[in-house]
């Protein structure tokens, strides 16, 4: 017998022979969260991702490519990669060089540019596909033309969020989103900077991903963003 | 403000099961637990045969042993008086942990969860049974209370004891530093692991020392036991002849204060 | 590296180690301080009781509900897996888990491989074997490259460096890092452990992790973390080997919600973690990044034990959230090293026995006064308590023919149980008991004065001249 056929064996022999009924997660999440406003839960997401010390800003359509370009210059960053094909990346691409912003783009697998990602990438944007209002979350779903590494390896990333894509909950967001039908490759919840407390119980960011985190939040309702 | 909870129908009698703990080491307690509850107006009743709750051998991993033990102590309340104990810890055993002993005993679980329903630890009986608010007649004074870990978390009565002496007007309760914390006696813990054990008991004793309270007040003898014995030691350690850390059980206390001490 | 052992006997010497720590007032005090700072975080999640209990009441429904019906959803995981392209791998022992683990390494030439915070992998001794095997394994968590860096192992299972100070770390990191020089600036030792370990998840050919929770429909593996090196680790290298407990399962995507908040409120304090990293697959034709295979590892190394009896199965409803040590009176004062187990505090005495055996660890569940403050915070509401009661009667009792676990018995005494019988034979009549105690009552002042390990730090104990029963005869 193979380990596999004994594990199940042993288990098998000594499982319950009753099922416990599925447990309510439904009605636990609707007795014990809100369901708010656009606005209020844009507000929400706001302040508690701004706690984790992420940079939050309200921008519009029109607007946000100068916002980025402002965050950048106020960094004195020069060069931001962008995914080329994406709507917003190919808006970055059309506005910020012009501006005096190098874009770069995720055109090969990571095999071939490695060490320039990783030495010579000081910022990224990447679109957020949604966000979660109560515990300030942005949710990514990378993929081919948005790859992993972007919201990972550059120290500074910038995420465009729409403010009409907010959940409530990480629950709304997954069954709203109908996530149980399948997942992406990888499936991401970022809140905020890369952190530790490990030495001393000390907050330091920035400690294997990015130090900041900047959002650009688009259609934000009037006070839900200052 | 919310109404006051309904409390149940006024007992005439109770019974009271002193534990093995005040009937040999702290008899002055229960002495003055029994005085309270006749002050109040109860008839109280000491089955002569009582015991142990068996909580030692429960504890230290002898459950057949506890399980005679117990089962013996299922006898002694015939009639359906309530059964006060003066004691969290040995409390939380009987209310408890003797309804699981029992649990492959029809006839013994039957009588376990009928002793269940209307056991009571002393100062939740006080307050939540006879709504008793006490009237304090004595001088000011400063005092900290320890609440024992299964007053606490098994029995949910960390706050009677607190609400009692709260009543008292001219006391004044002082707030140790992590009050919440278990005094280090667990036991057989003590002996088997007296390291630790010991480091728990010195932090405890500092804490409440740190207070300036004049005494400690608790509601189980076990904690009192561990705590005054090692304040004790060191005040022989360190050459004191006063007390540095007196106490005693919250029943002797609230006698005192209402003027009922013999 | 030192004191790597493959087998563990943290009953050998636990009194010496708590004793040497108690002793020492600093490294008592970095405990309490870290313990206090942890228990104040988690509170501040909580402000709402009813909340809490009741998604504690969830979450042990939704661990039990999955553990009730764990080998249909280990087969499901394991189909779901392999039809997005994970590799699944059994093991019933360390052994077999390291097996496997470098031969996956040796398929692919690896010299290096890069790890993420996993307890599991502690527990298999992988980086020993790693070693052995001629494989560099990096640890790439900050408090666990602090941990390794200095030949140690991690003394908390979410903060592993919680025994070192700031000021060792980087005398630490002077020492053994090329081309530092001394600094206590948080800041800059964290960017020194950032700039070393970029390029190692570069330079590795393996990364490692572990699992927070495995999702059987979708056949996704979640991982939780908030330095990023777990995404670093199962993004960079070209092969991700993930390992987990075979009880870290939940069916339904949906029961990861509350079980994540529940977790991170109650490590860390935290209403999430900075990366929620879920996977799925390897990386697929047209992706740019991520690893070309992945692998998860199914270890059981005693969890079947464990599930095959209805009241220890509750111990595989653990999340790994380590609020039980931090709210743990013993832990605070011994710290996890004195344990001498990859799991100390609280879940580690509940745990390692069906690890390790009874043998090994039947004195663990005498460390504990059973105050509660563990099951009081558990999240899941694992009965810690009456778990660690079990234990100590599965240990003390006499050795019988069909145990539940490994090493019933070991702790067994004839002197002791007979003297618990006698106990009981005394308490159980109330004849006996009266004379007992009346001969307490009058010769009690005739007991010594040293009474073994109580009079090490207390009076000794002497019964009253008078029982309460000979005060209330008087009074009539």
């Amino acid at each position: 017998m193979s380990a596999r056929d004994r594990i199940l064996a042993k288990l098998r022999q000594n499982a319950p022979s009753t099922a416990n009924a599925l447990p309510d997660v439904a009605t636990w999440f609707a007795t014990h969260r809100p369901v708010e406003s656009m606005t209020d839960k844009a507000k929400r997401f706001h302040h508690v991702i701004e706690l984790a010390h992420a940079e939050v800003h309200a921008v519009n359509a029109d607007t946000w490519t100068g916002k980025l370009h402002e965050v950048l210059k106020a960094r004195g960053i020069e060069k931001l990669l962008v995914a080329e094909g994406t709507p917003h990346g190919d808006a970055a691409l059309d506005d910020l060089p012009p501006r005096g912003i190098d874009c770069s783009v995720y055109e090969m697998a990571i095999e071939a540019w490695q060490s320039e990602l990783f030495d010579d990438t000081p910022a990224s944007l990447t679109a957020a596909r949604a966000a979660i209002a109560e515990t300030g979350t942005l949710i990514l779903w990378p993929d081919a033309l948005e790859p992993r590494l972007m919201s990972l390896v550059p120290p500074v990333h910038v995420v465009l969020l729409d403010a009409s894509n907010i959940h409530n909950t990480f629950y709304e967001a997954m069954t709203a989103e109908g996530w149980s039908s399948g997942l992406p490759t990888n499936a991401l919840l970022i809140s905020g900077p890369s952190k530790t407390a490990d030495i001393q119980q000390t907050l330091a960011y920035g400690a294997h991903g990015p130090k900041e985190l900047i959002v650009l939040m688009l259609g934000a309702p009037e006070g839900a963003a200052q | 403000m919310n109404p006051a909870p309904s409390l149940p129908a006024r007992p005439s009698d109770v019974y009271f099961f002193a534990t093995c703990v005040v009937d040999q080491f702290f008899p002055g307690a229960g002495m003055d637990a029994i005085t309270l509850l006749e002050k109040l107006g109860l008839r109280v009743h000491f089955p002569e045969e009582q015991t142990c709750c068996g909580q030692p051998a429960y504890t230290s991993g002898f459950p057949d042993q506890a399980r005679k033990v117990a089962a013996h102590q299922l006898t002694l309340f015939p009639n359906d008086w309530p059964v006060v104990v003066p004691s969290g810890s040995c409390a939380g055993m009987m209310k408890h942990h003797y309804p699981t002993l029992f649990a492959a005993d029809p006839v013994r679980k039957a009588q376990a969860d009928r002793l269940s329903a209307r056991l009571y630890e002393l100062t939740d009986f006080l307050v939540n049974v006879l709504g008793w608010q006490p009237e304090d007649q004595g001088e000011a004074c400063t005092v900290a209370l320890h609440t024992s870990c299964s007053a606490r978390r098994e029995m949910g009565v960390h706050l009677t004891g607190r609400k009692l002496l709260g009543d008292l007007g001219q006391v004044n309760i002082a707030q140790q530093d992590h009050e919440s914390e278990c005094c280090g006696f667990g036991g057989t813990f003590s002996v088997k692991q007296p390291e630790i054990s010991g480091a728990m008991v010195e932090d405890k004793v500092k804490a409440l020392q740190a207070t300036g309270a004049e005494r400690v007040i608790s509601a189980d003898c076990g904690c009192l036991m561990n705590i005054l014995g090692h304040a004790a030691w060191k005040d022989a350690q360190e050459g004191r002849a006063q007390p540095s850390l007196p106490g005693e059980h919250i029943a002797s206390f609230l006698l005192r204060r209402i003027g009922g001490a013999q | 590296m030192s004191e790597h052992t493959l087998h563990f006997k943290p009953t050998e010497g636990f009194r010496t180690r708590s004793k040497a720590v108690v002793d020492n007032p600093v490294l008592r005090q970095s405990f309490r301080g870290a313990m206090d700072f942890l228990m104040s975080k988690r509170a501040a999640q909580f402000p709402d009781d009813e909340e809490l209990q009741s998604l504690r009441s969830l979450g042990e429904a939704i661990r039990q509900y999955n553990l009730a019906k764990l080998p249909d959803l280990l087969l499901q995981l394991e189909s779901q897996l392999t039809a997005n392209g994970i590799q699944v791998h059994w093991a019933e022992t360390p052994d077999e888990a390291n097996t496997i683990i470098l031969g996956i390494c040796q398929r692919h030439s690896a010299k290096l491989m890069v790890k993420g915070k996993s307890m599991v992998s502690e527990e298999i001794e992988l980086n020993h074997a790693a070693e052995a095997a001629g494989i560099g394994a990096l640890e790439s968590d900050m408090g666990e490259y602090i941990v390794q860096l200095a030949g140690e192992k991690p003394s908390h299972i979410i903060m592993p460096a919680i025994h070192k100070t700031k000021e060792e770390i980087a005398r630490l990191f002077a020492d053994k890092v090329d081309g530092v020089d001394y600094t206590d600036n948080v800041d800059a030792l964290i960017q020194i452990g950032r700039n070393v370990l970029r390029e190692k998840f570069q330079e590795a050919a393996i990364g490692l992790s572990g699992v927070n929770f495995a999702v059987a429909e979708t056949g996704t593996l979640c991982l939780v973390e908030n330095e990023g090196n777990g995404r670093m680790c199962t993004t960079v290298p070209p092969i991700h080997i993930a390992i987990t407990g075979i009880e870290k399962i939940v069916e339904k995507l949906e029961h990861v919600p509350p079980l994540l908040s529940l977790l991170t409120r109650s490590a860390t304090g935290q209403n999430i973690s900075t990366y929620f990293n879920m996977i799925s697959s390897p990386r697929k034709p047209g992706e740019k990044d991520g690893p070309e295979e992945v692998h998860l590892v199914l270890l059981d190394n005693g969890r079947s034990q464990a599930y095959a009896d209805e009241q220890l199965r509750k111990t595989l409803q653990c999340i790994r959230c380590g609020a039980c040590m931090n709210h743990c009176p013993v832990y605070t004062r011994i710290g996890g090293h004195a344990y001498g187990t990859t799991y100390p505090g609280p879940i580690g005495k509940i745990v390692s026995p069906h690890m390790l055996g009874l043998e090994a660890t039947a004195s663990m569940a005498t460390a504990s006064s059973l105050c509660g403050a563990c099951g009081e915070v558990c999240p899941v509401k694992i009965p810690i308590p009456e778990l660690l009661m079990r234990l100590r009667e599965e240990a003390f009792s006499e050795p019988h023919a069909k145990p539940a676990m490994r090493g019933q018995g070991a702790g067994y005494s004839p002197l002791i149980s007979a003297i618990w019988r006698a106990w009981a034979t005394v308490y159980r009549s109330p004849a006996l008991y009266r004379l007992v105690s009346w001969l307490g009552s009058r010769f009690g002042g005739l007991l010594p004065s040293r009474q073994g390990a109580w009079t090490s730090v207390r009076v000794p104990l002497r019964p009253a001249p008078k029982r309460l029963r000979d005060m209330l005869k008087e009074r009539g």
